[in-house]
């Protein structure tokens, strides 16, 4: 029966069933779930964004921003951890690189390295909360402060898992290969977003 | 390959042994087929639009007398915050999108499934808590700030409702976005070969605009509602005025979501309604890509509008232009659909059946909240009856007259595709008569209240106001009343109504070149696109779809196209033994 549910060359039209079937790494044939990763992120940016809009929108209607009487933010600490946070979305590129190539121990080494940076970015910004001068209700600024880094913050943990879990993946069940690397791509792809959020984040709240 | 190995390894490849209709069971598992979660989501919406139904006739019976005697204030504002609340977040929008779009876009596009079939069940399957949640609130206090939730009133409200009405709405939200993303990546890369942008059916346009538009609005409205939840919680202050916060922040965030959630309910409406007119009126739809197209520009210019919520907030004046321009500007795109919505039924040859009913009842009742919303546009008028009941009026003309009476087309073209079995027609046209009496009876009156100055949200009014309110009240109990000959109709097709067969109506697009139910994976084998999805009476006549006009119970007319139809897509299919047993059955 021509073009049957189970002829396999027929599986890369988008039938995903007879693809767990064909190929159990669900690999080529998936190439849509990047898109996904792609159009999940952009309703992810529009709830930053709609918080940075309000961020704004506070900012443009109070007299003096940050409001009388806010203590002086420390520049050092959240600029090191920029630098770190930044680097490591060269880092992590250095993995898709290596499983491009099918360098497996590549893709692990530079995955480690890139963990290891945002564990350290997520201490770091720990450590500033717990030396900061101000409170979460202490005055609107310091609100939106903490609302804004602490969300960042949650994406960095999340990004984080995402992380390890590829990372677990490729040394237990050998799962990716230079053909099959989506989940690669996706942890990529949302650290990358995650650092984008965090250099606007800093402008805002530390720079202008 | 024979027919019965294929299905069969096709059955444990994808969702165990049943096929199509059969095991009822799977409508309460973790299924991850898109037509048993389209149905999910249709029944569960149904259920809470009853529930919604049952606030609404007691918000209409105390209204039916000026005083205060049917229920406390307090309980009062809980039940006009809570039904509105359902309404919107658990019924229309769920119900035209998560239920229709599920059900319709991948056999309307020709795909087995949705993109991402377990991210689809997690979507469903995050609705039901929430909406339950919503509802227990009753017993710790219910919300009770209005649908809109506006600070600071719902932070010195009642905290317990408040707090679970933010959660609820957040993990309705999420629930939403999720859809969005799975239907535009499934609409983005998951078409049947040779159906390009332009062949797409109609619905799928309004559901591609209408996913967009959620993927980019429902965050924002996220994230008024974390910061929102932080204030009611923690005690920050964003839109708190006694600790700097400024409230008018908070109606921006809201209006940017809830502006276009309008659209959000109404978009898949148009969509199906463009479904449901040419295939009634054996015409093809005019103007096809005016429609396709003026559903992308309705969406871009939803998202621009929403201040025109807030004329009455302390907006500045030039800022009030510009909204109120853009928002006069969405008619004309709407009014082209409308034109050409009218152009189609023009000249055709009009079967008048319920489906056709209630999508030619959906165009009036729309219009008449189209041309008040341009009325309410203009910032002179808007000052005048804000928050009054011409507003009510206008917003139920169009999410009721519009959504709802689009929500039923949709219901009664589609059902005999998901149960197999025709709906009863004498009854469904007394549902639509009833629903149309008491819709029209229940919001008419309400525009002369409002201009005559009546507030919205209150308990009690001026006497002066009662008659009308009294034939409101009644208009209320009939629109109750009428959902009975549907739910009937609907249980009595489930187990008595007669074999649809696969092409009730003599239908073009995809999903009725399958069996109806379809099977677990839609199509036998990948269909193949013979004609446009609109090209009734059109083009070379031998390969011509021909259907005469008759009734839609006619054994003929449900046999015949269908099985001509399957032979062309594949010669293999149209002997399927499934055909003639439906054919047989419906001769009898």
């Amino acid at each position: 029966m021509t073009g049957s549910t189970l002829d396999p060359t027929k599986t890369e039209l988008n039938y995903h069933h007879a693809d767990e079937v064909a190929a159990p790494h669900g690999g080529e044939h998936h190439d849509f779930r990047i898109q996904g990763i792609i159009v999940f992120l952009i309703a992810e940016g529009m709830i930053f964004l709609g918080l940075f809009m309000a961020y704004l929108t506070f900012r443009a209607v109070a007299p003096t921003w940050p409001p009388e009487g806010t203590p002086e933010r420390e520049l050092l600490l959240p600029g090191i951890n920029t630098i770190i946070l930044i680097s490591s979305s060269f880092v992590i590129h250095n993995a898709d690189t290596a499983i491009k190539k099918n360098d497996v121990k590549g893709l692990q080494k530079w995955f480690v390295i890139t963990a290891v940076m945002g564990l350290v970015f997520l201490v770091g910004q720990i450590y500033e909360y717990f030396h900061l001068e101000f409170g979460l209700t202490t005055n609107l600024f310091a609100s939106t402060f903490y609302v804004l880094t602490g969300f960042h913050g949650l994406h960095v943990c999340f990004g984080l898992l995402l992380i390890l879990a590829v990372l677990w993946r490729s040394l237990k069940k050998d799962h990716y290969n230079s053909q099959h690397h989506f989940g690669v791509e996706a942890a990529e792809i949302y650290w990358h977003f995650v650092d984008v959020v965090w250099i606007v984040l800093f402008l805002l709240l530390y720079i202008l | 390959m024979t027919q019965a190995q294929l299905q069969e390894t096709a059955n444990i490849a994808a969702h165990g042994p049943d096929v199509g209709g059969g095991d009822w069971r799977k409508y309460f598992s973790f299924s991850t087929d898109h037509k048993v979660i389209g149905i999910q989501y249709l029944v569960t919406t149904f259920i809470f639009y009853l529930i919604g139904g049952v606030l609404a006739t007691a918000v209409r019976t105390e209204l039916a007398t000026p005083e205060v005697d049917f229920v406390s204030r307090e309980l009062y504002n809980s039940l006009f915050t809570v039904h509105a609340t359902v309404m919107i977040f658990l019924w229309i929008v769920p119900a035209g999108t998560g239920g229709f779009g599920n059900y319709l876009v991948p056999l309307l596009i020709g795909a087995r499934d949705m993109a991402f079939p377990k991210l689809n069940a997690l979507a469903f399957w995050i609705i039901p808590p929430a909406g339950i949640m919503l509802m227990l609130s009753f017993f710790v206090g219910a919300p009770g700030s209005g649908w809109t939730s506006y600070p600071p009133l719902s932070l010195v409200n009642g905290k317990a409702g408040e707090a679970i009405w933010i959660l609820s709405v957040l993990l309705l939200g999420t629930s939403s976005i999720l859809a969005a993303v799975n239907f535009l990546v499934t609409i983005w890369k998951m078409r049947v070969p040779g159906m390009g942008w332009n062949q797409m059916p109609l619905f799928v346009w309004a559901m591609l605009a209408t996913s967009a538009l959620a993927l980019i609005a429902t965050p924002v409205l996220a994230g008024a509602l974390i910061l929102l939840s932080f204030d009611l919680i923690i005690g920050t202050s964003f839109f708190n005025p006694t600790g700097g916060g400024d409230p008018i922040v908070y109606q921006h965030l809201f209006w940017f979501y809830s502006h276009p959630a309008v659209y959000i309910m109404i978009l898949p409406v148009f969509g199906m309604i463009s479904e449901i007119l040419p295939v009634h009126a054996r015409k093809p739809i005019f103007g096809y890509k005016a429609i396709a197209y003026s559903s992308l520009a309705i969406s871009f210019l939803g998202l621009i509008v929403w201040a025109h919520h807030m004329f009455t907030s302390g907006t500045p004046p030039w800022l009030r232009m510009f909204f109120m321009i853009t928002t006069m500007v969405i008619a004309v795109p709407t009014g082209i659909k409308v034109f050409s919505w009218l152009a189609t039924i023009w000249g055709g040859k009009l079967r008048l059946n319920s489906a056709m009913l209630f999508a030619m009842g959906f165009i009036s009742m729309f219009v008449i909240g189209g041309i008040s919303g341009v009325m309410v546009a203009a910032v002179p008028f808007d000052i005048h009856v804000h928050d009054t009941y011409f507003v009510v009026a206008h917003l139920h003309y169009v999410l009721f007259g519009g959504s709802v009476f689009g929500l039923y087309a949709g219901f009664y073209q589609w059902i005999p595709k998901m149960t197999g079995r025709m709906l009863n027609e004498p009854l469904g046209k007394i549902h639509f008569v009833m629903t149309l009496i008491g819709f029209n009876m229940a919001f008419l009156p309400m525009h002369k209240l409002g201009l005559e100055g009546m507030n919205r949200r209150i308990a009690e009014y001026d006497p002066k106001f009662a008659t009308l309110n009294l034939v409101c009240s009644i208009g209320a109990y009939i629109l109750a009343i009428s959902t009975f000959p549907f739910i009937i109709n609907v249980c009595w097709s489930l187990f008595r109504g007669p074999k649809a067969g696969n092409n009730p109506w003599g239908g073009l697009t995809l999903e009725w070149m399958t069996s109806s139910p379809p099977p677990v994976e839609n199509f036998e084998a990948d269909p193949v696109l013979a004609t446009g999805p609109y090209d009734y009476g059109m083009g070379d006549r031998s390969t011509q779809v021909d259907v005469p006009f008759s009734e839609p119970s006619d054994p003929d007319l449900s046999a015949g196209p269908s099985s001509s139809l399957r032979a062309k897509a594949d010669p293999a299919v149209a002997a399927h033994p499934d055909d003639r047993e439906g054919e047989s059955a419906n001769r009898e």
